[in-house]
Parts: structure tokens; sequence; C-alpha cells
């Protein structure tokens, strides 16, 4: 395990609204997380922990504070880095899988190469890249399948394959195992798990306790501030 | 991300949806269509036009009669407003410049021959300069001379759909026609003419002017039209000035009808006057049609914008996707762009196919003359291409602006 910080946020506030009817969603949020660690942010609906998720994941600026991510601070970066931020050094799997519903497996595996504009591979090699990324997620003979021939199960292991492929700092996991049995979720779960085992760093946002003691550690989340930080001994797997 | 695939994209979003897209391009495809059609109709008109100003014969002036608002005068031949055949003859001895003159009168007679009957044959009076002036030839025999003029001899010439119909193959010259009640011998068959301005040279008969004064003038109108013409054609010599000869002749005809310039009774028309207003003619439907055109361009654009609106709509969370795995805006925008172009295109060349074929078969059955102008393709092409990206501006830049957490919430 690293312990270098790769992920250090200093006093983020996030306030929607104007005036007297301002709301904080995030009211002074400081985190870190090391590389290589597999962390969980928890809390009820309204905690604050979709926005932290939205920043952490360049998806949105913090109205105050400091982001450092990868020793970049990405605070005030405009649209466009941000998009470049998103594409080079994030992975996003998403509760609703989120893939092109009229392009195969390995063509939403591809996707984000497609949008590096510093990529210099062939196509050829990326799509070599792609097929290696499914094979990992264990969907080496679905790779021409449509999204909607696809188990739920099936997507996501698309959906991290693609939020793997452009060898990213960080996966973010939104609720990765809100859509799907217990059965399925567990699967997900532990390929999370061997993703961390080969050095990834994973976030992993929900609202089930459970889930959530499956990371080495938890942040707790309530109106808009940490309110517990809790280790869960080393990544046990169920 | 690369025009190629950004290209493959945009032609998976248009082909998955086939109906609606081509319901998109639907107003392209007729704006497009119908800038082709209306251009290939009016150069059509154009070139009939041209060609039946050529065959008019060139350097012509055209003298009709038109009425004397003095009116006071007693209805005597001369002076009764109106052109008489001494006109012609005046007009070819005394001013200079002048090549040939012709007249031409006309009656409606019944005319028989060799078992055949036909009705309400036109027949042209006029003067042996007629082919000369009115540049036509004969295919047999030939054209009355002076003499028959002057002794008013029973000849005809016959046109040559005329002559077909009344003796088939059988020629006809020295034949005896009745026409009316007179029987007059056949000299000649002119060569086809065609038609020239509505009027069919071939299905006519032409004989002496004199001829149609004497036999086929009305008898109860006789004493007014004794020797009046319809139409007086003036051959100018092309190094004269046109100008010098048409002051001639109306200072001759003022004179000869004791008319004044201010309240003339007849009217000069040169070939140039006639040219012009057909020119005019077509100038105003083509404006009117490349007018209809541009709206219907118009309307396809909002069509096209319109689908885009409600595509974006539809597409907000894959936009949304798209945005979370790193496209920035303007590859947003680049995409629907590329989108709203490729429909476009796409519909000016389904338009041109159909504006092209619509050309020929338009042709075909009027049986107006269409002629293809190969920059008229690349004028409505190159209007449904930017017709495409003006329309598509607006909702490609909608799509830009989404927010990626908004858009990825979308359902």
């Amino acid at each position: 395990m690293g312990t270098q910080a790769i992920i250090e946020t200093v006093d983020l506030k996030k306030i929607y609204g104007m005036g007297d009817a301002t709301v904080a969603a995030l009211d002074g949020v400081s985190i870190q997380i090391k590389v290589g660690e597999f962390v969980s942010i928890i809390g009820p609906s309204g905690s604050g922990k979709s926005t932290l998720m939205h920043i952490l994941g360049c998806l949105s600026r913090p109205t105050t504070g400091q982001y450092i991510l990868n020793n970049q601070d990405i605070s005030n970066l405009d649209n466009k880095q941000l998009a470049a931020i998103r594409n080079k050094k994030i992975g996003f799997v998403f509760q609703a899988y989120n893939l092109l519903s009229r392009t195969t497996a390995l063509r939403n595996v591809m996707l984000p190469l497609l949008y590096d504009r510093t990529d210099t591979q062939t196509q050829k090699d990326k799509e070599k890249l792609a097929r290696e990324m499914l094979e990992k997620v264990g969907l080496g003979n679905r790779m021409d399948h449509m999204p909607q021939e696809l188990s739920g199960g099936q997507q996501q292991r698309v959906a991290i394959a693609r939020a793997l492929i452009n060898n990213p700092v960080m996966i973010i996991g939104d609720e990765p195992t809100g859509n799907l049995d217990s059965h399925s979720g567990a699967e997900i779960l532990s390929l999370f798990h061997e993703i961390h085992a080969q050095g990834a760093t994973i976030v992993i946002v929900t609202h089930d306790p459970q889930i959530a003691a499956y990371a080495q550690r938890t942040i707790a989340l309530r109106d808009g501030q940490v309110s517990s930080i809790t280790h869960n001994g080393h990544g046990r797997k169920q | 991300m690369k025009l190629s695939e950004v290209i493959k994209i945009s032609w998976e979003a248009i082909t998955k949806n086939k109906i609606r897209s081509l319901l998109t391009m639907l107003g392209i495809i007729i704006g497009v269509a119908a800038v082709i059609m209306v251009i290939s109709i009016s150069a059509g008109t154009e070139a009939t036009i041209n060609d039946q100003i050529t065959s008019l014969g060139s350097n012509l002036i055209f003298i009709t009669p038109s009425f004397n608002r003095g009116g006071a005068q007693s209805f005597t031949s001369n002076n009764r407003g109106g052109l008489v055949f001494s006109d012609a003859a005046a007009i070819d001895q005394q001013v200079v410049g002048v090549t040939g003159v012709t007249v031409e009168q006309g009656a409606t007679e019944t005319v028989k021959a060799n078992g055949v009957t036909l009705t309400s044959i036109s027949i042209l009076g006029s003067t042996p300069d007629f082919p000369t002036v009115r540049d036509m030839k004969m295919a047999s025999g030939s054209y009355f001379t002076q003499t028959a003029v002057d002794q008013k001899q029973g000849v005809v010439v016959l046109g040559s759909s005329l002559a077909t119909q009344l003796f088939g193959t059988a020629d006809p010259i020295g034949q005896y026609v009745n026409v009316g009640n007179f029987q007059l011998v056949v000299i000649g068959v002119l060569a086809p003419k065609g038609a020239v301005g509505g009027v069919d040279y071939d299905a006519r008969l032409y004989m002496p002017i004199t001829v149609v004064f004497q036999k086929f003038t009305p008898s109860q109108f006789a004493r007014f039209r004794g020797n009046e013409v319809r139409l007086i054609y003036v051959k100018v010599d092309p190094k004269a000035k046109l100008d010098d000869v048409i002051l001639q002749i109306q200072l001759l005809l003022y004179t000869r009808h004791k008319v004044t310039a201010s309240n003339p009774d007849f009217s000069i028309t040169t070939q140039q006057d006639i040219i012009a207003t057909q020119e005019s003619t077509t100038a105003a439907f083509r404006s009117l049609l490349a007018w209809v055109a541009g709206v219907s361009l118009l309307v396809g654009g909002i069509g096209i914008m319109n689908i885009m609106l409600v595509s974006v709509t539809e597409r907000t969370g894959e936009i949304g996707i798209r945005q979370s795995i790193g496209a920035t805006s303007d590859d947003i925008r680049v995409q629907f762009l590329m989108e709203a172009l490729m429909l476009s295109a796409l519909g000016g060349l389904i338009g041109l196919f159909v504006g092209l074929g619509g050309s020929v078969v338009f042709g075909s059955v009027s049986g107006m003359r269409t002629v293809i102008v190969p920059s008229s393709v690349l004028l409505a092409f190159g209007s449904a291409a930017i017709v495409g990206i003006f329309f598509g501006y607006y909702p490609a830049s909608k799509a830009a602006q989404l927010d990626p957490i908004e858009a990825l919430r979308f359902e």
C-alpha cells in the first residue's frame, strides 16, 4: 500500500442558491485518500455524498475550497480541462450502468479512448486494449453484444471495463450494485476487490452500510460534513 | 474525437430511426428538387425562346395596325386606321436600309382535295418575299412570283403537314385544291418550320395576297377590307441603323395615313422588343419559383432544427454518458452539428435525384423543354448544406451546454 495521498480536499464547500435561500450541500469537507486505497463514502440522502462524488469525479467544481488530484489543484479548471481530467484520470461506474444502448460492448469500452485528444494509438490498438479489458472483467465472449442483450451484472462489468481502459488514477463507483440482485451485486463487489488487488484506487459512494463495509475505510457524511471515518480492516472479502 | 468517428456516430444516429430521418429531410428534399427543376425549366424555356427568335429571321421589324383614337375620319380603306397593301410597297420603295418587305393577311376556309375535306384551315396571303423574310424554305416546287400577285393567279403553296394531310405521300404539285368556292392549283410545298410562338406554320395554306383580297375577304366587309393587311414585315439591312429605319417608316406612314405622331394608327415592334418582353417574363417566372424553392429550403431547415431539438432532449442521457467519460462541449457540439449536416446533405442528395428525375419527367409530360444546369446542382446542394449547419447550430449548442450532472440524471 502506498502512503502518498492521491486525493486531497481542503475545506470543500458547495453552496446552492443565492441570498438567504442558500443551502450548503457540502460544508467544509477535508479528506485524504491514498494511492491504492479502497474507500467508501456513506451517508443518507441529503448528506452531500452525491455532491462530493460529483466534485471528486470532476463533474462539478466546489464553490470554495481546494481539490488536489494527483498533485494537481483542479478546483479552478475550466470545463474543457475538467473533461480532459475525467477522460484521462477518472473511471466512472454508475448505478444504471450508463452504457450507450445502440453500441456494442466493445465500442462502449473503447469510447473513452475516442475522446482522448492526446491519444496516438491506432484504431486496432484501441480495439485490442478494449478486448483485453473485457476479458479482464470476464466478458471475452460477449464483445459484440448490445447492452440490452446482457444481464445487469454483465452490463456493469462492461461499465467497469470502460472505467479501466484509460488506466485512471481513481475509479468512482456511484451505488454500483444498486440496480443488481444480491448475487450479481456480490460478483461486482468481488470484481472491485480484484481490481483493487491489482493496485487501483477505488472510491464507492453508497447509502448501504453493508456495501460500505467492503471497503478498507468508510467516510460517513452527514449534513455536508464528515461525521466519522471508520477503518474496516484490510479490504475483506465476503 | 476523430472526424471519421464523428461521421460514424452521426450515421448510426440517422439510420437507427429511418422514418424520422426521412421525414426530417423531406423539406430539404423538396427544396433542392424544386431549385433544380426551376432552373432546368427556366433554362429550357430560355433555350426555346432563343430558338424561336432565331427562327423568326434576323433584323425584323413588325408593323401592326392599332386603333386610331381620333376616329373622326370616314370609313374609307385608306384612312380608316390600319395598314393597307400599298403601305408595304411604299416602305419597300421609299425607306433606305430595307432589304425586304412582306405582308400578311389571313382568312379561314374549308379546303378539299384528293377526296379529303379539312375545315377551318388558315390561309395566309402574302407576297413573293415571304419565304426570304421569314426564313422559310421550299421542300418542292416554288413559291409564287410577283407576276402571280399582280395577276391574282389562283395558285397555292402548302405547308408541309397540310400537304401530307391532303395528299399523303403523293406529289401535290400540279394538283387542284378547292378552297372555299374556288379551285386553285398547287405550285409548291414548304419545308417543315414547326410552331413559332404558338403559330403552326406547317398547317397553313399560302397564296398571293391579292387573291385573298379578291376571293376570301367576306363580301359585307369588302368595302373596308379590300386591301387591308394585318401585318407588315420589314427586313432591315444589318448595316443600317434600326432606329433610322423605324423613324423613316413612321414618317412615311404618318403622311400616308394622315395621322400625327401623338395619335398613330399603327405600331412598330422590333425583334429586340419581343426578346426583352419574353426575357422579362421568364425572369419573373424564374424569380417567383426561386422564392418558392427558397422558402421550401427554409422550411426544411426549420424541420431539421425542430427534430434536432427533440433529438437533443431525447438523448440527454447519452450526452451525459459521453460527458462523464471525457467528451468536451466542443465534442458534443460537433457531433450534433455533423448529424444536422449529414441529414441535410443526405436530403440534398436525395433531392438532387428527385429534381433531376423530375425535370426529365416534367419535360416529357408537359412537352416543355428542360435543360439540366450543372451549376444549379452545386447551388442546390450547397444551400442544403448551409441550411443544415445554420439550423443545426442552435440545437447542437444546446446539447453542448448541458450540465453533465443534470444530463446524467436524465432518464
